[in-house]
């Protein structure tokens, strides 16, 4: 294993989310690849603009919600109709409508964990420590400001190289991330 | 948004934020409730009322577990009595949070951002004080855990031809998908609270709590995706799950309850309570904490609007139920009719009418809509009616079936109401906790809302 870089990347500071798009968009145009954006919410397309270009969720819970289902029709025929059969009101063992509503039940249950633990372990959370927390102003990334970060493990990183092309985006501040 | 959209609201609604904030004034005005505001006599006082009234559902259960169901005032033939009444009415309160929360972000009703965090914390506690009575009214509420498939030494299953498993099944996957939703939803809030907050123990909960959430594009994406998806899958159960709570009287034969008109009308119904309960909420909420800036007059507008429009639906259902046991030729359900409008409980059936239908449609006027006492007002007609409403179809409908000789009446005794009032106090108590510990407004979801979060390609 390579010695770790004692600086995890370099962060750019902005002011605005519309900044901050533009800044990631020309950051990524110019060949850096490991980088990432952080912003108080959500913003439409951030993500595409670093990078990224597939997402996991949807499948993850279309997976959850099959396996949601047949567990539930599976659990429901195997212990009414095969582990423990009974006549209830001259019903056929495998009386399935009535099975309907707790596959149903099951489909949802199974589909919405799914989604939640799926989006928790893309993200690769909890994380209560990352290097990013170690900057000050980026307590800030959770109110009103905008950050940048070019990792320092990108193949064009180069401390100086990479902090001039940082200040051409024109960011309210630039700092160093040590790991 | 389009531009259409924009300007039709704009012109003749109240603004869903009012002008003049920014990303810093809306995380610090509501993350200072949690994180600045000093508990106050009045917060102590309100707690310990409700926190008292919990105790006393503890002893009610307490003693019920010692002495059975017999405390209670259910007898053959109404066997079930204020368990069930209070179990529908609490989780067809619930049933607003999901609405709001859910469906609405689907219809992408940006007014919701505002109260969604609080309803869904309301739908939650009403979930729980729901889930109290079906546990305790089994009969022998010791073997509750009987309903739950799990190997046992009896090696027998649950029957799951019945719509009482139904329900087991879609009132626990409603609670976990609410608490789920609820939570993930607070995730990027417990980040913001974890860098506003001054104390290191303090920082240290909420840091856990957000998961070490920093707000990474990547994250957001996936985030998005989830909140979605969930949302999309609460949308159906949420309607499923009083749907299943309908069938648990629709399958059943008795007069009154034999009837397909119930699962719209009860989800119908739930949503008209559960909006009642959120204005209920929503209106000293924002007194209190100052928050008129961002529970606007368009949001009391807007829950006044869907009580209105739900409660036609009610008023709908009442019209078929009576209209069918006058023109369907039965006369169990013919009786049924002349019972309710004549029989001993006439004046509770005639009270429900008032507070379902008649009470509420004040509503029309717009000046009453925007007025937030006569709304407060209406919400709480709104609940008695809606909990009156359960009494009739459980009691009125059991106590005069199909053989004269077996007709009977219901007297609940003071272990019913200290129950019943006991899962209020419950309700009210976690919601004070709520208000006081975490953000009652989802933060991230403001700071959306406002102009300054549009951007452009």
């Amino acid at each position: 294993m390579a010695k770790r870089d004692p600086i995890y990347g370099l962060m750019a500071e902005f002011d605005s989310a519309q900044a901050l798009v533009d800044a990631a968009k020309k950051t990524h145009e110019s060949g850096y690849k490991k980088i990432d954006a952080y912003s108080p919410f959500p913003i439409e397309g951030l993500a595409e603009e670093i990078g990224m270009h597939f997402d996991e969720i949807p499948l993850t819970v279309l997976i959850g919600g099959i396996i949601g289902g047949c567990t539930g029709y599976l659990m429901q025929y195997w212990m009414a109709a095969v582990d423990y059969p009974l006549n209830i009101g001259g019903k056929p063992p495998h009386s399935w409508p009535a099975f309907i509503v707790i596959t149903f039940e099951m489909t949802i249950l199974f589909a919405g964990i799914s989604a939640v633990l799926g989006m928790l372990a893309f993200n690769g959370l909890p994380m209560p420590y990352h290097p990013v927390f170690n900057v000050p102003r980026f307590a800030l990334a959770s109110k009103d400001r905008f950050f940048l970060i070019v990792f320092s493990s990108d193949k064009r990183y180069n401390p100086v190289e990479t902090r001039r092309f940082l200040e051409t985006l024109d960011p309210r501040s630039i700092s160093e991330v040590p790991s | 948004m389009s531009e259409q959209y924009k300007s039709s609201t704009e012109l003749e609604r109240a603004p869903v934020i009012e002008p003049g904030h920014t990303f810093g004034t809306v995380t610090e005005k509501i993350s200072a409730i949690v994180l600045t505001r000093p508990a106050t006599n009045g917060w102590f006082i309100g707690f310990g009322i409700a926190f008292m009234m919990t105790m006393m559902l503890l002893f009610a259960l307490g003693y019920l577990f010692l002495k059975g169901t017999g405390i209670w005032g259910v007898t053959i033939p109404i066997g079930w009595g204020f368990a069930i009444v209070n179990f529908v009415w609490w989780i067809g309160i619930g049933h607003a949070g999901t609405l709001i929360s859910a469906i609405l972000l689907l219809l992408r009703q940006t007014w919701r951002n505002s109260i969604n965090r609080f309803a869904e914390a309301m739908t939650l506690f009403a979930v729980a004080a729901a889930g109290v009575f079906p546990a305790v009214h089994v009969g022998r509420p010791w073997l509750a855990y009987w309903l739950f498939p799990y190997p046992n030494t009896m090696r027998v299953w649950p029957q799951f031809r019945s719509p009482l498993m139904w329900d087991v099944f879609a009132v626990s996957t409603y609670a976990t998908i609410s608490a789920l939703f609820w939570f993930t939803g607070l995730i990027p809030d417990f980040a913001t609270l974890r860098d506003r907050s001054e104390k290191r123990w303090i920082k240290m909960v909420y840091g856990m709590l957000s998961f070490g959430w920093r707000g990474s594009a990547r994250h957001w994406h996936r985030y998005e995706t989830m909140y979605l998806l969930l949302a999309g899958l609460a949308t159906p159960l949420v309607l499923s799950v009083h749907t299943v709570v309908s069938f648990d009287f629709a399958v059943g034969i008795v007069p009154g309850w034999h009837t397909t008109i119930f699962p719209p009308y009860f989800v119908a119904g739930a949503i008209y309570s559960g909006f009642a309960m959120v204005l209920m909420l929503a209106i000293p909420i924002r007194k209190i904490y100052g928050l008129e800036d961002f529970i606007t007059e368009r949001h009391l507008q807007n829950s006044a609007k869907v009580m209105l429009a739900t409660g036609l639906i009610v008023a709908y259902g009442y019209g078929i139920e009576a209209f069918m046991g006058w023109y369907g030729g039965d006369p169990y359900d013919a009786f049924t009719l002349w019972n309710r409008l004549h029989g001993p409980y006439a004046f509770w059936y005639w009270s429900l009418l008032s507070c379902n239908i008649f009470i509420p449609q004040v509503l029309w006027i717009r000046k009453l809509r925007t007025n937030p006492i006569a709304l407060f007002f209406v919400s709480l007609v709104v609940l008695v009616g809606m909990w009156l409403e359960r009494f009739i179809i459980v009691v009125v409908s059991l106590h005069r079936d199909f053989l004269n000789s077996s007709w009977g009446m219901y007297y609940p005794t003071r272990w019913d109401y200290m129950t019943y009032f006991g899962t209020i106090g419950m309700f009210l108590a976690a919601m004070f906790l709520f208000l006081r510990f975490l953000p009652a407004i989802s933060i991230f979801e403001m700071r959306t809302l406002l102009p300054e979060a549009e951007v452009k390609e």
